[in-house]
Formats: structure tokens, C-alpha cells, sequence
């Protein structure tokens, strides 16, 4: 890649303690976001996809560790202090988060909640910062604005607030804007509104995107580029179109299987066998081999690495070479 | 907000009501009276002083008297103590009750919501263990207990500070009273500060907030400390009616005039028309505390304000 | 809930669901997180060794609670007399008198906590199996309850009907089963939505006998756990009163009886102060710990 990515990761490991013992739930994610790109990141839950990016931001739970790098504009975030990675979050990187419900804080009104990003980061006055919050609500479509501010988070509706949400995000004109499953709380018809929004304001902007979803289907419209995870690492990375034409990893195929989509009539939907990993009980081999119709003896020793099999298609399958000529 | 104050106040009619009836009949059914103690009492004169206090009426008559009373605001008079109406009795001491208790309930309310907030902030950490194990002294050792390790400690031992009485009222008499009263609900606040401020920052909110870089210390100050303040808040109102009935123990023990030595030395001689005073007055006064804290509930919790 | 752990709970979820621990019930699970809580299982030995010597100590000692020894009055404690904890201004073992009042005081504890925990059990199942109206009233009333400085009319009943130790039980277990009442409520509340109960219902049996067959025997864990906090409360309780006069009364004695007397005289015979002191902070802090680990122990959040 000619441009500098965005965003870097690089290696990055996510492990909580619990009472049972260290959990992995991310092993050495490497992943890059070009700015203006958006990458789409897929799996099921518990895969590590939000995790990932959890850590990336500094937010993990107390029990979680993070190794690893992830280059902001060059600046590796993981090495920050908190009061250091404080100038970057919020203002560089943002991240809008899965329940709107949930994610605003309920006892504090919207305008604090939304203004204070801009006063901590662009020192803002705080009728500026009013100001400039009432246009950004205005732009992800809010109407009357200056009333839904002195509002708090409970008094809107669940669209609403995660337009509110998307607004606050993007209030300091971030680099790169992390969605965390940011329709999946929603009703169809407002999941359809929203990602319609994302893709406007992406135009708008121009950040990086990167979409974090289980859904398959949320992407297909919205991303340039999708990576697969299963059991906290990526399996398949490929442009999308590539992707969905062209899929390597047996997980993605049966992914691809299980997503129902028009064409398709409901009896050849596909359900993929068996359970999610253990992560407290990784096997030493491929993580999917236990669910996975292909698996040959080589997949029990250990897990395969990335690679690339044409220009920006990677998969971690020993067999990726021979399923395609079975495709 | 003025509605729902009135709402709530009218509400609490019935309870006050029903809580008066009872007392007034258990008081009545028991065997014994005010002027058993005096036994030398010729039988005209003991008809005499119940006739003045309507004692020899049918107990319903009694009773709707009483109420009668009550509703336009009179007490009535003190069966025992001579010349003196209940009013005056409870006014005599309450500003002593009302000195102890309120200073105690903010020391309860200070120390209990910053060592909360110490411990959970600090969960499980040395700052976490050192803040609990003190703060729980006063859950384990009871006021009774209490209060003669510390008079034996700062007033016989150090001679820093007065064993008892009110003195001249100076904080130096004030210290230990209040200390004693308040430990018990610093050690309860702190507690529920620290558990709902751990569960608080664990929220979803609180990432958000993480996530817009605005520095942690706003982060706690601005995001958790006010929702983590709301089942303490719940707590206050109870922690007023034990304030009270702990002042029982502490005005006792210390020798100081308040309402609790009135109401003690007044059951012990069923005096009837004191005892019924400073219960009514202990709940009042209750049921107005526990308006209080639920105006601030609603001003602290939007939901609530809203309804 | 707004202050619920969602997401950490959800990945703990996806953490187990990999291999279900089979064949380990929750109660052994967690008597074994109990027995693993340190502070808990020191608790649970020093509980049990204050029982036993409350209840077969004075079949052992010399010395009954209240026969004076005429050879040693306000005897400070000493291995040689044996009156290992003194003796009073009656010349009465300490030693004894402490063991005796822990009797009383666990005596008042319990059956001051069954009384607490019947009527709450039965109130708050009530309530919560039935519902609707009758559930807003019965609940309204326990919030106006709990508003009353309930201490006063126990105080009341004392005075009245005579100071007699079973109406102090009776008396202490009726005013401390609020909290014990929305406890219950709230798990019947769920119960009555799981299909064994559903099946009941449908079987024709009488609302009556739901509660007391059904939803009642699903309440043991919780109760438990509230029965052991509620414990402490009403140890000290009954202190509080005797302290001030209203409770346990001569020839009987109690440990706030003990420390009511001991306190009277602190300056110049201590150790009537501190043994029978000593007793009660170590019931009410073995119970607090005991308790807390029980807590910790079904649900293991970590607080």
C-alpha cells in the first residue's frame, strides 16, 4: 500500500483473566485501514472481533491484557499512558457503540454528553461547542436539533439515539471511525437508515471506516474490504467483491452459506455444525477444524498462518490452494 | 416537581394515621397505667386525675379525642410531667436530637460517600482493603459497644475529650456522640458507595465516555459518580429513622437531654400522651426526610423525574 | 439494567459455552467457592467453636452464671482461681456469664430469624406468586414499614406486656422481615413464570399450595444466604435493647446485658467489658464474613 494506512495493527494479542484462567480472545491481529477505506470486520460473537478494537481504543475491561501494536498517524496507541492515548481518543479515533441504549450515559443530558468531546479536544467554548453540536445532529439527520439536546438519552427513540451517537463520534472529525455492530440493537427498517448514513457521511468526510459486524449481509453494501475472524484471528481478508465471489476459507463459505440473502429460497440455508471454540481450550491446530468439512490431519498440529494467495487475498488454510479448484 | 412533593406527602397521611391507631391501642390494652407508680394516691384523687385526662371515658371516645387533637396540631399533655404539654416536652429536646442526628448524618453522608468512593475506585487494591477493614469496624462493633471503648479511650485515658453531658454544647462535648451515631452509617453508605460505584463503572457508558478522551477524572466526577450516587441516596431515608432510633442509645449512654431520654423515660412510665407525641413526631419527621431524599431521587434520576 | 455488566457477563457466556461443567449442582459449586473464600471458611470454624462452647461450655466449667463465689469477688482473671475471664461485683464467673449470654443471644437469633424468615417468606411469595393489585398494596406496605422507626415499638411492646424474652423473639423477628419479604417477592416473580409451576397450575392445585409446595422450596438458596445477614441485625438488636433496659433481664443474661453492665464499671473491672465484648464481635464479625462469602458464593460477581 502506497498511502500510509489510517490506522496499523500490528500483532495485537487480548487476554482476560478469569477465574478459570487466562482467556485468549485475540491472537496476533494484524490488520490495516487505508484513510477513507472501510474495512469490514465478521464473525460470530466471541470471536474477537469487538475486542480487538476495544483494545485498540484503551477500553477493555480491568481484567484484560493487550500486546501488540496499533499505529495512529504513525503513534503507537498501546504504548500510550492513559492521560497521553486521552489527546488521541475521542478526537483522532472514535468509536460508535452497539446499544445506543445503553452506551449514553442516562442520568446526563445530551448536550453535555455530545459537547464535551469538543471542549476537551478543540477547547471549544461552550456555545461553540453547542453550535457545532446542533449542526452535526442536524447532519445525521436529527430533526430540531436544539430540542433533542436539552433531552436525555431515554426521553429518544432507539434510531434516534444512535444517530445521536454517530454524531458525538464524529463531532471532532476523527481519522478513522470504529462501528460496533451499530445496527444491530435496531429495527430492520432503521438498520437500513443508518448504514445509508454511514455510507453518506463517509462520503462526507472521508475517515476510515472500520464496521464491525456479524452480519454479513450489513456489509456487502457499505465495505471495501472485509476481514473474517474466527476464535481471535483473522482467517480471510480479501476485497469484498472478492470476497463474496471468491470465498477460500471454509468458515467464510459456510458463513457465506448461513447468510440468507434474496436469491436464495430458505430450505438451502446453511447452519455451520457443531459449537463457537472454547477460548479458555484453544486447540493447538486450526481453530475450525473441529466444525470444518475439509479438514485433513495437518489441521490438528498447528494453526495455519495468513497467506496471501493473490494480490490482497489472504487466508489461513492449509487448504486454500486445493478448495479452490473444488469451488 | 411541587405535585409530586404534595402527591407524596398525602400519600403518607394513611401511614401515619394507621401507625397512631396502633400505638394508641396496644398503649391502651396493656395492663398498667401512668399513676400506678403512685400508689399512696387516695382512690378520689387517682378518679380525679383520670377524669382530667379522660382516662375514665370509654376507650373509643378516648381515642377519637386524641385523633381529634392531633389533626388540629395539639399533642396534648404530658400525663407524668407535670405543667408541661408534650409540645413543649419534645421541644425542650430537640435541638439537641436534631444537633446529633444532623451533624451525624453528614458525617455519615461525607465520609461514607468519599471512602466508597476510595474503595471503589481502588478495587481490591491496598488503598481498596485499608478504607474497607476501617470502615467496617464501625459495622462490627456496635454503638453500645462503641461508645464506652471510646470514652474509656479519649475521655478517661487521654483526657482529650469529655466523657458525656452537653457542656456548653462546644463540639468538644458534640465529638463523640456524634462519631458513635455515625459510624454504623458510615460503614453502610461506604459500602453501598463502593459496590454501586464498581458496578458503575463497568457500565457501557462509562467505555463510552473512555472512548471521547476526556480525561478519566472527568470520566468519574462527571459520568459515574452521580448515577453510582443513587442507591445511596435510597439508603438516606432509612438511615434517617436509624439515626433516630440509634440517638436512643447515644443519648442515653452520654447523658445528653434529647428527645430519645424523653421517650425512653416516658415508655418506662407509660406516660401515654408523651409516648404517642414523639412517636408521631419520629415519624413526621421521618416521613419528611424521606421526601427529601426522594426529591433529590428525581432530581438525580431523569427517569424518575419525568414520570 | 442500565448498570448491569452486559457485556463482561455475555463474554463469560461465550467462555463456558463450550463445555458445560456437567454433572456439579450450583449448591455444591458453590459450598465449594465458599469453603474456597478464605476470610469465609476461617469464619465458619470460629462460628462453630463459639456454638459449641456456648452450648456445652457451662456443662464443663466449675461455675454457673449466677451461684457467687464467695471466695473471690471482682476477681481480675487468673489462671490459678479458675475464673479464667474474672469474676463480677456478685462474685459471678465471667467466663460462665459470658457463655450463658452467647446462649441467650444465639437462642433470640434464631428463632428471632426463623420468625423473621417465616413471615417474610410467606408475605413476600404471596405477594409476588399472586401479582396485579394485591402485590402493589402488599409491597406499598412494606415501603411504609420500612419508614418506621420500628425499634420504638418493639420498645413499646416490651414496656407493655412485660419484659418476657419469647415476646422479645416474637417481637424482634416480626419487625426484621422487610427486607426478607421483597427479596422473596422478587425471585417468586420468576418463578412463577417457569413451567413447573405452570404445570402445577394447570394440575388444578390451589394458589395456596403452589406457594407453600412449590415456589417456597425453590426460595432455599437466597433465603439462606439473607437468613445469615439477617442474623448479625438481630444479635445486635436484642444487644441494642437489652443495653437500654427493654430486653433480656435477670437471672438471664445476654451478651448486650454483659456489656451493658461492663460498661458501667469499665474503669475499674475491664475484663467485664471485654470478654463478653470479645464474644460478640466475634459472632457478628464470623457471621458478616460467612455471610458475605455466601453471597459471593452464588453469585459470583466481582464486588
Amino acid at each position: 500500500m502506497a498511502e500510509r494506512p489510517a490506522l496499523s495493527i500490528q500483532d495485537l494479542t487480548v487476554s482476560f483473566d478469569t477465574p478459570e484462567g487466562e482467556v485468549s480472545a485475540v491472537s496476533g491481529l494484524t490488520v490495516d485501514v487505508a484513510p477513507g477505506e472501510t474495512l469490514a470486520i465478521v464473525g460470530e460473537s466471541g470471536s474477537g472481533k469487538s475486542q480487538s478494537f476495544l483494545a485498540t481504543m484503551g477500553l477493555l475491561t480491568r481484567n484484560g491484557h493487550t500486546r501488540g501494536r496499533a499505529f495512529l498517524d504513525g503513534k503507537d496507541l498501546l504504548a500510550m499512558k492513559r492521560h497521553e492515548l486521552d489527546q488521541y481518543r475521542g478526537r483522532d479515533i472514535s468509536m460508535v457503540f452497539q446499544d445506543p441504549m445503553t452506551a449514553f450515559n442516562p442520568v446526563l443530558r445530551l448536550s453535555r454528553q455530545l459537547t464535551e468531546t469538543l471542549c476537551a479536544h478543540r477547547k471549544m467554548s461552550a456555545s461553540q461547542a453547542r453550535a457545532r453540536t446542533i449542526e452535526m445532529l442536524a447532519r445525521v439527520g436529527i430533526p430540531d436539533p436544539e430540542k433533542r439536546m436539552t433531552m436525555y438519552p431515554h426521553q429518544l427513540s432507539g434510531g434516534m439515539r444512535q444517530r445521536a451517537m454517530i454524531a458525538m463520534a464524529l463531532l471532532c472529525g476523527p481519522k478513522v471511525l470504529i462501528a460496533d455492530e451499530p445496527t444491530t440493537a435496531l429495527d430492520v427498517t432503521i438498520q437500513a437508515q443508518i448504514l445509508e448514513l454511514f455510507a453518506d457521511l463517509k462520503r462526507e468526510f472521508g475517515m476510515a471506516l472500520i464496521l464491525i459486524t456479524h452480519d454479513l449481509g450489513v456489509v456487502a453494501a457499505l465495505a471495501d474490504r472485509i476481514a473474517v475472524m474466527y476464535a481471535g484471528r483473522i482467517v480471510e481478508q480479501a476485497a469484498c467483491d472478492e470476497l463474496f465471489e471468491n470465498p477460500r476459507h471454509p468458515y467464510t463459505r459456510a458463513l457465506l452459506q448461513s447468510t440468507p440473502r434474496a436469491d436464495m429460497d430458505e430450505a438451502s440455508l446453511y447452519a455451520i455444525p457443531g459449537q463457537p471454540p472454547n477460548l479458555q481450550r484453544l486447540p493447538a491446530g486450526c481453530a475450525f477444524m473441529p466444525r470444518c468439512s475439509a479438514a485433513i490431519d495437518r489441521c490438528a498440529a498447528s494453526p495455519p498462518a495468513l497467506e496471501t494467495l493473490e494480490s490482497g487475498h489472504h487466508t489461513a488454510c492449509f487448504r486454500a490452494r486445493e478448495l479452490k479448484e473444488i469451488a | 416537581m411541587l405535585g409530586f412533593a404534595i402527591r407524596r406527602l398525602l400519600s403518607t397521611i394513611p401511614v401515619l394515621f394507621i401507625a397512631l391507631t396502633i400505638c394508641f391501642f396496644i398503649l391502651r390494652l396493656a395492663p398498667g397505667g401512668p399513676f400506678d407508680e403512685e400508689r399512696s394516691l387516695p382512690e378520689n384523687v387517682l378518679a380525679n386525675l383520670q377524669a382530667h385526662y379522660h382516662l375514665d371515658k370509654p376507650l373509643i371516645e378516648q381515642y377519637f379525642r386524641y385523633i381529634g387533637s392531633v389533626v388540629r396540631g395539639d399533642l396534648g399533655p404530658s400525663f407524668t410531667t407535670e405543667d408541661f404539654t408534650v409540645a413543649e416536652l419534645i421541644a425542650l429536646g430537640l435541638p439537641y436530637t436534631l444537633i446529633l442526628g444532623g451533624s451525624a448524618f453528614i458525617l455519615a453522608i461525607l465520609f461514607g460517600v468519599a471512602s466508597g468512593i476510595i474503595s471503589g475506585l481502588y478495587q481490591n487494591r491496598s488503598a481498596d482493603y485499608v478504607t474497607s477493614a476501617t470502615v467496617m469496624t464501625g459495622l462490627i462493633i456496635p454503638s453500645f459497644l462503641m461508645a464506652p471503648i471510646l470514652q474509656l479511650v479519649f475521655g478517661v485515658q487521654l483526657e482529650w475529650l469529655p466523657v458525656g453531658g452537653w457542656g456548653d454544647g462546644s463540639i468538644a462535648y458534640l465529638t463523640l456522640p456524634v462519631i458513635v451515631l455515625s459510624l454504623t452509617h458510615i460503614a453502610r453508605i461506604s459500602r453501598l458507595m463502593r459496590g454501586s460505584l464498581i458496578e458503575t463503572m463497568s457500565a457501557n457508558y462509562i467505555r463510552t465516555a473512555r472512548s471521547k478522551g476526556i480525561g478519566e477524572k472527568l470520566v468519574v466526577l462527571r459520568h459515574a459518580i452521580k448515577p453510582a450516587l443513587l442507591p445511596v441516596l435510597s439508603y438516606l431515608g432509612p438511615a434517617a429513622g436509624y439515626l433516630l432510633t440509634g440517638s436512643l442509645v447515644v443519648e442515653t449512654i452520654f447523658g445528653l437531654p434529647g428527645i430519645g431520654r424523653y421517650f425512653i423515660n416516658a415508655a418506662l412510665s407509660r406516660d401515654y400522651g408523651m409516648v404517642l407525641g414523639t412517636v408521631i413526631f419520629y415519624m413526621v419527621v421521618i416521613v419528611i426526610l424521606n421526601l427529601l431524599v426522594d426529591l433529590a431521587y428525581a432530581y438525580l434520576d431523569p427517569k424518575v423525574r419525568v414520570r | 439494567m442500565i448498570f448491569s455488566t452486559e457485556k463482561r457477563k455475555a463474554l463469560a457466556a461465550a467462555f463456558e459455552k463450550g463445555d458445560a461443567v456437567a454433572g456439579r449442582s450450583l449448591t455444591a459449586d458453590a459450598w465449594r467457592r465458599l469453603l474456597r473464600n478464605r476470610a469465609a471458611f476461617v469464619s465458619l470454624w470460629v462460628l462453630g467453636a463459639l456454638i459449641l462452647l456456648a452450648l456445652f461450655g457451662p456443662f464443663i466449667l466449675p461455675y454457673d452464671h449466677e451461684t457467687p463465689d464467695w471466695a473471690a469477688f471482682r476477681a481480675p482473671p487468673s489462671i490459678e482461681s479458675g475464673h479464667y475471664f474474672g469474676t463480677d461485683q456478685n462474685g459471678r464467673d465471667v467466663l460462665a456469664r459470658t457463655l450463658f449470654g452467647t446462649r441467650i443471644s444465639l437462642l433470640v437469633a434464631v428463632i428471632a430469624t426463623a420468625v423473621s424468615v417465616i413471615i417474610g417468606v410467606l408475605y413476600g411469595a404471596t405477594a409476588g406468586y399472586i401479582g396485579g393489585r394485591l402485590d402493589a398494596v402488599m409491597m406499598r406496605f412494606v415501603d411504609i414499614m420500612y419508614a418506621l422507626p420500628y425499634i420504638l415499638f418493639v420498645i413499646l411492646l416490651m414496656v407493655i406486656f412485660g419484659r418476657n424474652v419469647i415476646l422479645l423473639f416474637i417481637g424482634i423477628g416480626a419487625v426484621e422481615w422487610l427486607t426478607m419479604a421483597r427479596i422473596v417477592r422478587g425471585q417468586t416473580l420468576s418463578l412463577r413464570e417457569r413451567e413447573f409451576i405452570e404445570a402445577a397450575r394447570a394440575a388444578g392445585q390451589t394458589t395456596a399450595r403452589i406457594i407453600t409446595r412449590h415456589i417456597t422450596p425453590n426460595l432455599i438458596g437466597p433465603v439462606i444466604i439473607y437468613a445469615t445477614l439477617t442474623v448479625p441485625e438481630i444479635i445486635i438488636t436484642e444487644s441494642f435493647l437489652s443495653y437500654l433496659g427493654f430486653g433480656v433481664q435477670e437471672p438471664l443474661t445476654s451478651l448486650g446485658t454483659l456489656i451493658s453492665e461492663g460498661a458501667d464499671v469499665m474503669e475499674v473491672m475491664p475484663w467485664l467489658l471485654f470478654f463478653p465484648a470479645l464474644f460478640l464481635v466475634l459472632f457478628l464479625l464470623s457471621l458478616s464474613f460467612i455471610g458475605d462469602g455466601l453471597r459471593d458464593a452464588f453469585d459470583p460477581k466481582d464486588r
